[in-house]
């Protein structure tokens, strides 16, 4: 039996490679291996989705997958949101419209924030709160996250229309 | 929470999985969404000396109607959730798609997978009954096609011999004149049934059922269908007193036990309230509606 496997993955946009056990999850290779810890471990039991990552495009709970499982392919997580233009425009709106109280279950918010986003730049409520509906908030601050989605969507909306105002409001 | 060591094989195709099975000599498990298996390596529930990861595999997902519905194994519960002809032909594949655990889990959980774990919880194994579903096993000797009520033996126990795969699922062409419907009840998103119903009729051109399916989750060993709730149906244009009568039978064929989701007699309650909302749904459905 191997006692490790080679895992190579794309990481917001950047090439890392290790070595690790089979039965390592992503989430304790995110964080541990790599050494990047924006995305959070909370339930450890596949329920609250503050491990949230993009895995080709599209969130998964990082704690239910082996690092073996995502070798070869991209992965996206909280670090890789802010650019040299300044915060996400999921960030912004998490700021604008205190979308967080502890702040625990944010990054994966964020994330699964951001896929749905990118697949339905003008969500409805109800598709807001249909796909976040695997994200936990213990602090039940889920009016302030809509409204911080809703945010978003504007301002990412407005980015795109308008690419020379990238970075601002 | 780490699960126990395993080796870890990522096969590259059917027959490379069914070599790496017959290496694994009965300890080695197939890793498709992992979206159950995995939460159950953690807990140490289940201690595979190998898994092999068929995600690699192409050609098993898939959705393909001629004829029957086909069903690749491997895919994933988002892709059935979204799929068109789904929503439109099979509107009961919609309904159990979109309550399997949470959108999350969804993307990665497979429709085989959710079959060929044989939770009494999972929701696509009422949905099958129902639909008189079967599965194809492919194995090293070639394929064989199972009839969905062969398929469950106990919880988390299948017919499935230790060198088959569960390919795909084959769903019978929907009749002129028919409809069907799941609803769960579950304290929030994310968990297990307190109890489901889904529901499959078929009717003649007077209205008149000719056939009916009913599948229950979580309220026995294995998904369980309602004989007696289905016999009553037929030969009825599902009045009042037909559901009344199926969705009373439903529950008493039911076989819950009392848990944290609730008492067993309040589960068998819900049977009867969900089985006779699925009758009137599917009969809507039937009849054109949504």
């Amino acid at each position: 039996m191997a006692d490790t496997y080679p895992v190579s993955v794309t990481i917001n946009g950047e090439k890392k490679e290790a070595s690790v056990e089979a039965r390592t999850l992503l989430v304790h290779f995110i964080r541990e291996t790599l050494g990047m810890t924006g995305t959070h471990i909370g339930c450890d039991t596949t329920n609250c989705g503050a491990c949230t990552v993009l895995l080709d495009g599209r969130p998964v709970k990082s704690c239910t997958i082996f690092a073996v499982q995502a070798n070869g392919r991209s992965i996206r997580t909280v670090e890789g949101l802010e650019t040299a233009q300044g915060l996400h425009p999921v960030q912004q709106g998490f700021h604008e419209e205190h979308g967080l109280q502890c702040g625990f279950c944010t990054p994966g918010m964020m994330m699964t924030s951001v896929a749905l986003l990118e697949s339905n730049p003008k969500p409805t409520e109800e598709e807001i709160r249909r796909a976040i509906s695997g994200n936990l908030c213990r602090c039940t601050g889920y009016v302030n996250i809509v409204k911080a989605i809703q945010h978003a969507s504007v301002a990412m909306r407005e980015a795109k229309a308008e690419p020379v105002a990238a970075g601002g409001e | 929470m780490i699960p126990a060591r395993f080796e870890y094989q990522a096969a590259r195709d059917l027959p490379h999985a069914f070599q790496l099975l017959e290496q694994g000599g009965g300890e080695a498990k197939i890793l498709a969404g992992g979206q159950s298996l995995i939460p159950l390596m953690k807990f140490r529930l289940a201690q595979p000396r190998a898994l092999i990861d068929i995600n690699r595999v192409e050609g098993l997902a898939y959705v393909k109607e001629n004829g029957e519905l086909r069903i690749g194994a491997l895919t994933r519960e988002y892709e059935l959730e979204r799929n068109a002809t789904i929503r439109s032909r099979y509107p009961i594949l919609t309904d159990t798609a979109a309550v399997i655990a949470d959108p999350l889990v969804r993307n990665l959980a497979t429709v085989g997978g959710n079959l060929a774990h044989a939770d009494p919880a999972n929701d696509h194994p009422a949905t099958m009954l129902a639909l008189r579903a079967s599965v194809v096993a492919r194995s090293a000797k070639g394929e064989r096609v199972i009839p969905i009520d062969e398929l469950f033996v106990d919880t988390f126990t299948t017919s499935l011999s230790a060198g088959e795969i569960l390919t795909e699922i084959r769903i019978p062409k929907p009749a002129a004149k028919s409809g069907g419907a799941y609803l769960k009840l579950e304290r929030k998103v994310g968990d297990f049934a307190v109890a489901g119903s889904a529901v499959y009729l078929v009717f003649d051109a007077s209205g008149k059922v000719t056939s009916a399916g009913i599948g229950l989750t979580n309220v026995g060993s294995t998904a369980i269908r309602a004989r007696k709730a289905e016999a009553a149906l037929v030969g009825t244009s599902v009045d009042d007193k037909a559901i009344a009568a199926a969705s009373q039978a439903a529950a008493a064929e039911s076989q819950p036990s009392s848990d944290l989701r609730g008492p067993a007699e309040y589960k068998r309650d819900i049977v009867r309230v969900l089985t006779a909302r699925a009758l009137r749904r599917a009969l809507a459905r039937a009849q054109g509606g949504s």
